[in-house]
């Protein structure tokens, strides 16, 4: 029985067609779907927090609008996901606990903190750069719920990017004090943008499953790169520098050859050491608990009325 | 204590004229805050002229384990499409 249900599932991935909720699929695909799915759900979640420091701060009331709606589609793309994710069983009360106990993890980008409001503008051209970088293959992914859910994101994500670098834009035709602060920004959000793909293919255990499965299109190394690409010029348009010495167009491979990543860094801060872990997971949790009292009144009131709907 | 919100599909008309969609889920205590949140998730660049709640619970599905002996009645009634008829090439409009 289960070899016919396995033939079924390995025809429906070969022939490019999508697994949808009921279907069966094996428990290491249900799993690793999940697990990815949570993650970035998570990080949609987590990943309001930088920015969202800054919405009372904004210089400007047209800044401010602009900062609001972007922070809440992120909330939107963590809710979608979630819904995703329930599609395979997981359970949303179950997947925030575990996020604010640490049993799944977000992406490492989000425990730094945002310095000055270039950080926001740099954020929204690099980071959101990076994650379409990464978002625009999985809208092929094998899983329909988590692929409709990504076309949806995507589609929000172009608006992310291009506020920032039009935010950028404007610092750089400010006061040279505004020029640093970008060039600033710029340095130090480089290298953990890169980190953002994952590590290096040689490192990366799933990788060669996940493809199999069509749940990820192409390699960490391999997107990294396109983003290395596409990011040259568009510093090169904005007149900042990227703070790697190494950085180089390659003629031969028709690619940029860029630095080291150092991995050791990219480890303390995935493994719950980065400068802002603790502050970050904090937040979500009392937001969490804080909310519990909403909820049941939300639901009190929802039953008191259900229940006099049907005396009446 | 766990007070998880049931769980609502959502379905939007995009605009006059079309069917609603299917266009994801959301959780929430009752239908009006099902609409509420369906419109602030779903519909925040003008993406719907009107939303649906459905609570997920009172949807009956075919199952997907059936799925070719379900449909196979469908399958096998060629004649239901205009295409099976052979009508000379010299008659029009038809
Ligand atoms: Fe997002
Ligand atoms: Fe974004």
């Amino acid at each position: 029985m289960t070899s016919a249900l396995q033939e079924y599932f390995d025809a429906t991935i070969a022939n490019e067609q999508r697994i949808e909720p009921r279907d069966w699929v094996p428990d290491g695909y249900r799993k690793t779907m999940v697990r990815q799915i949570a993650q970035h759900a998570h990080s949609e979640i987590i990943g309001m927090q930088p920015e969202g420091n800054w919405i009372t701060r904004a210089p400007s009331l047209r800044r401010k609008a602009i900062l609001l709606a972007k922070v809440q589609d992120e909330a939107g793309h963590g809710l979608y996901l979630y819904a995703a994710a329930e599609t395979l069983g997981a359970d949303r009360t179950e997947l925030t606990e575990n996020l604010i106990a640490g049993r799944q993890k977000y992406s490492s980008i989000f425990n730094y903190p945002t310095l000055t409001y270039a950080d926001v503008g740099v954020i929204g051209w690099l980071v959101d750069g990076a994650a379409i970088c990464n978002q625009v293959p999985l809208c092929r992914s094998s899983y329909g719920p988590y692929a409709r859910a990504m076309i949806r994101i995507c589609k929000e994500e172009s608006f992310h990017q291009r506020q920032g670098y039009e935010l950028l834009m404007t610092m750089m035709r400010g006061t040279q004090a505004q020029r640093d602060m970008v060039q600033e920004a710029t340095n130090r959000w480089w290298w953990p943008a890169l980190m953002m793909f994952g590590p290096p293919d040689a490192d990366s255990t799933n990788t060669a499953q996940s493809m199999a499965w069509k749940i990820k299109r192409h390699t960490n190394d391999e997107l990294r790169q396109r983003f290395v690409d596409m990011s040259v010029p568009q510093a090169r348009a904005l007149g900042v520098s990227l703070p790697d010495p190494q950085l180089r167009w390659n003629p031969e491979r028709e690619h940029h050859d860029f630095g080291d990543i150092d991995w050791v860094e990219f480890k303390r801060v995935v493994s719950g050491h980065g400068p802002c872990n603790a502050e970050r997971v904090a937040i979500r949790k009392a937001a969490h608990e804080e909310g519990a009292w909403v909820r049941e009144a939300a639901s009190a009131y929802a039953e008191k009325h259900a229940r006099e709907e049907v005396m009446t | 204590m766990k007070n998880e919100w049931p769980l609502w599909e959502v379905f939007v008309r995009g605009k006059r004229g079309l069917n609603h969609v299917h266009v994801g889920s959301l959780r929430a205590s009752d239908g009006e805050m099902a609409v509420r949140h369906a419109r602030d998730l779903y519909t925040r660049r003008n993406e719907g002229v009107s939303i649906w709640v459905v609570p997920a619970a009172a949807i009956v599905a075919s199952s997907p384990d059936e799925k070719d002996p379900f449909f196979a009645p469908s399958a096998d009634k060629v004649y239901r499409h205009p295409t099976f008829y052979d009508i000379p090439d010299n008659v029009p409009h038809m």
